[in-house]
């Protein structure tokens, strides 16, 4: 048995979520460590240490407070807090439509930070990120859709139980959540509303005139969330955990391997390409999967 | 029974009453202490009730004499009007209307009995509620705006006396259709909606609210001939005038009717294609789009498809019905994101919700018509707070524009808590629009996917325009002058008191679902869907962790939080101060932030053409299979 089979077949919903709580920003925080150890080392660098991530976000912590005006931290705390709080509700096995609806929730509060502070470079990245949010939002409510008609369940730990290979059943589903999971994890040629590389034209959009602490929250929240999404890619492979780790690693790397290699992309190329993908994969594999499953 | 009656005729005095007195302070004490009989009225009703339905006969020749002389009486009004302004299709639906009516009321009337005139259920309950409750607050709220807004339009005609009349008659209306069994008398005050919506919207009396009021008469004239015809076709061929019966017992005579009678509630809730009129009523003052367009009697018009989408159950026809809202849906949130007018936002997405219930009713499972008269529930609240709210901003600003509502928060900081509670409600975890959604979702999956795709991106779209919208909002800037101080107690109370119903309503919701719909479902199926317990307890649990972390960290910034640094916006290392930069000819420039409203994608007309033709067809088909 192992850990992640120990873990999903555990009864007590709070241990769960106390070691999601825990865990999560470790995990998160070595996978952005060796995400940008092997990007560095695509690009012929030696790049950081593994543990860089946490040494910068240590840092953080202890910079001086500076801000623009006095309540443009508020969103970003309700963004930090319900992230951790979607997270939670995934890995403790609740209903994955409110899982999502709850990341929503959380994103928006991220936009609205963005839109709080009145600065030109926040406004449009904040603008980006709704459409980004507007892009994906679609797909991954259809990954839910998927996964409820091969399972006859919403609920994450009923998912995670699932004998048969979700993977097989939801291939067009899987391939469109693949396209939106680049822009989810931030990574080119999707990073259009922030972004720490140099070729962004918009300082670094949406979170611009955040500092010290505040960043800090925003870069956790964000380990976070790609601890929840990788969870994801998990449930499409749980009949068998030794390879669900394997995917959610190969995945990972596929995912820093397109970030090195393309360059952005306009926000309507973006938005057309993610609802397009969506359509001809997702939807169409849900309506086939309806008529396949009729008796 | 008596409840019933009184909650009829009451608005009806009281309008006459209202339109008599000439002293204003006479005329609001009046209207205080209806309105607080009004909402009594239907409290009374939801504690007496037994929790099934209970017909009433009240037999009398006197009140069907009585209709029927106020229908002719309305129609040559309304031939009069459509002569006058040269519209000759409002006259040429109105003399067909009269020809069926005298033609039906002549000839096949006295053989059809009626046994039931009234009746009452908790899904009228419901609506009475809506009705009573949120209705009378509007009201209330109208009588501090109308004053503001005659202040502003000096150059229209001061006829508030009859803006109230007809505010309150039109109440009466509403309760009517909802208590009605008798499809004539449904019939006679779905009409006296239509007549009070022409004439509100008409109010201000200049050509755009002229047009605009005739638009709204057509297409509502045209969805009452259609109600008319299914009328006297119940009456010939089904043999029977009660719309309990006709759904029950019809078998297959009942589905023309109710085909047509569905016709007729899409126009009325400005489904496409009809759903012009309704974004061409925004003209008329607020309280009217808040009432009339966006709370009840648009509702009405999806109220009688969920009552008559039985009767089509397992037809072609009932898959269309759920096509024309999927699409109403679909088209009206796209479009919603082109929009810089705040209150044409709230109409399209008045529209686009409608389609979501129009869409269950077609479906016609018992999740699907439960989620739908939980969309109607939450919908009615929190729309018509955001409507109040716009109307405020409206005469504070004399603006409908979003761009103008930079910083509001900072001018307006309660009017925007207000509309920032009223946009939660709209589409955000934990609140009431989402939680129905979310069931919306569970129904549509089981019926059919591709509702559930439709679905999937429409609530994408809501998703962007309304964030952009409260993002526009909550932009922090110092040193405005509050410009909410003038502002009537009659409007704040109602703020206040539809902020705290939306967030209310949400609270109580697993009380609302046991105590009213599961008992109504469960009367029309046998079974109800109940939602897990689990996710009732986490959605209290957001819904708990909100009420408590926002005020809070809000009061923690305002107060507590001292230690820090103030700069300036980055502005490309060229600022001047916070908000003007150095151009690159060394001007000094101001930073101007604007929304985006992607018109390349979502442009309305396009959209709109789009969706006119596909609506038409899907009519076409669903009135077609019901006829061959």
């Amino acid at each position: 048995m192992t850990p992640i089979d120990y873990f999903i077949h555990l009864d007590n919903i709070y241990l769960k979520a106390i070691i999601y709580v825990v865990l999560a920003p470790v995990l998160g925080g070595l996978l952005a460590g060796v995400d940008r150890k092997i990007s560095a080392r695509l690009q012929s660098r030696i790049g950081p240490p593994i543990l860089q991530p946490f040494y910068d976000v240590f840092k953080l912590f202890s910079k001086e407070k500076i801000i623009v005006n006095k309540f443009q931290n508020f969103n970003v705390i309700l963004f930090f807090v319900f992230m951790v709080f979607t997270g939670s509700l995934f890995f403790l096995g609740g209903d994955l439509l409110l899982v999502i609806f709850a990341l929503t929730l959380a994103g928006v509060f991220f936009a609205l930070a963005g839109f709080s502070v009145n600065s030109p470079y926040c406004h449009i990245g904040a603008e980006r990120e709704l459409i980004q949010m507007m892009s994906y939002d679609p797909m991954i409510i259809l990954v839910a859709v998927g996964m409820y008609q091969v399972t006859g369940t919403f609920r994450v730990d009923a998912i995670a139980m699932y004998d048969g290979p979700l993977i097989l059943y939801l291939p067009g589903v899987f391939l469109g959540y693949l396209h939106v999971l680049t822009i989810k994890l931030r990574k080119s040629p999707f990073d259009l509303a922030m972004s720490a590389h140099a070729h962004q034209e918009l300082v670094s959009g949406l979170k611009t005139e955040f500092s010290g602490t505040t960043l800090a929250l925003i870069e956790i929240g964000h380990w976070y969330e790609n601890v929840l999404l990788l969870g994801i890619i998990y449930l499409f492979f749980a009949f068998n955990s030794f390879i669900g780790v394997a995917a959610m690693l190969v995945l990972y790397f596929f995912e820093i391997i397109i970030d090195n290699t393309y360059a952005r992309f306009k926000w309507e190329l973006t938005f057309k390409s993610t609802w397009l993908v969506t359509a001809l994969f997702g939807a169409a594999n849900i309506i086939i999967l309806y008529y396949a499953m009729q008796p | 029974m008596e409840t019933i009656i009184f909650l009829i005729i009451f608005p009806a005095a009281i309008s006459l009453v209202l339109l008599s007195i000439p002293i204003k302070s006479v005329r609001r004490l009046i209207a205080v202490i209806a309105n607080i009989a009004l909402i009594a009225g239907t409290i009374h009703l939801l504690y007496g009730s037994a929790g099934e339905t209970i017909r009433y006969e009240l037999e009398n020749i006197w009140i069907e004499r009585a209709m029927l002389t106020l229908e002719v009486a309305l129609s040559i009004y309304i031939f009069y009007i459509g002569i006058r302004f040269r519209r000759y299709l409002v006259v040429l639906f109105t003399l067909l209307q009269l020809a069926l009516l005298v033609h039906f009321e002549a000839f096949a009337t006295p053989a059809v009995p009626v046994a039931h005139n009234l009746f009452v259920d908790n899904f009228s309950i419901i609506l009475a509620l809506i009705i009573g409750i949120i209705g009378s607050f509007i009201c209330l709220y109208a009588i501090g705006y109308i004053e503001e807004y005659h202040e502003r339009h000096k150059e229209s005609e001061d006829n508030r006396r009859f803006f109230f009349f007809l505010m309150y008659l039109f109440l009466s209306a509403m309760f009517g259709i909802v208590f009605s069994n008798n499809l004539k008398w449904i019939y006679f005050f779905w009409e006296i909606t239509t007549i009070c919506s022409f004439l509100l919207i008409k109010y201000h009396e200049d050509e755009e609210s002229i047009d605009s009021a005739f638009s709204a008469l057509t297409m509502n004239l045209l969805g009452g001939l259609a109600f008319a015809a299914g009328i006297s076709y119940a009456g010939v061929y089904a043999g029977t005038l009660e719309l309990d019966r006709l759904i029950a017992e019809g078998g297959a005579y009942a589905v023309v009717p109710a085909a047509l009678i569905a016709f007729a509630g899409l126009a009325k809730s400005a489904q496409l294609p009809f759903s012009s009129w309704l974004t061409k009523a925004m003209v008329a003052p607020t309280p009217v789009s808040a009432l009339l367009h966006s709370s009840t009697m648009v509702k009405a018009g999806v109220y009688i498809i969920i009552k008559v989408a039985p009767a089509l159950k397992g037809t072609l026809a009932a898959a269309m019905l759920s096509y024309i809202g999927g699409l109403t849906f679909l088209v009206a949130s796209f479009i919603a994101i082109s929009q810089s007018n705040a209150k044409k936002v709230l109409a399209y997405s008045t529209i686009a919700n409608l389609g979501l219930v129009v869409a269950c009713a077609g479906i016609g499972t018992n999740e699907a018509i439960w989620s739908a008269i939980l969309l109607i529930v939450f919908h009615a609240v929190a729309k018509s707070l955001m409507f109040l709210c716009v109307g405020l901003i409206e005469n504070k600003l004399s603006s409908k524009e979003i761009e103008n509502m930079d910083f509001l928060i900072m001018e307006m900081p309660k009017v925007s808590a207000a509309m920032i509670i009223g946009i939660s409600g709209m589409f955000l975890a934990p609140f009431g629009m989402l939680i129905s959604k979310w069931a919306t979702l569970k129904a549509f999956i089981d019926f059919n996917p591709v509702m559930a795709i439709i679905l999937a991106y429409g609530s994408a779209a809501t998703l962007f325009f309304w964030t952009k919208w409260m993002g526009k909002i909550i932009t922090i800037k110092y040193g405005l002058k509050n410009r909410e101080k003038v502002v009537s107690p009659w409007e704040w109370t109602t703020l206040a008191v539809l902020s705290f119903m939306t967030i209310g309503v949400c609270i109580i919701f697993p009380l609302l679902s046991s105590a009213l719909i599961e008992p109504y479902i469960i009367e029309l199926f046998g079974v109800s869907p109940s939602m897990d317990r689990f996710n009732i307890i986490i959605i209290m649990i957001i819904m708990l962790g909100l009420l408590t972390i926002l005020p809070i960290a809000l009061m923690y910034y305002a107060w507590l939080d001292k230690d820090y640094k103030r700069v300036g916006t980055y502005l490309g290392g060229a600022n001047v101060d916070n908000v003007r930069f150095l151009g690159s000819l060394g001007a000094q420039r101001t930073a101007d932030i604007r929304n985006y409203y992607l018109d390349g994608f979502f442009n309305e007309k396009r959209l709109f053409n789009y969706g006119f033709v596909a609506a038409v067809f899907l009519v076409i088909l669903m009135l077609g299979v019901v006829v061959i």
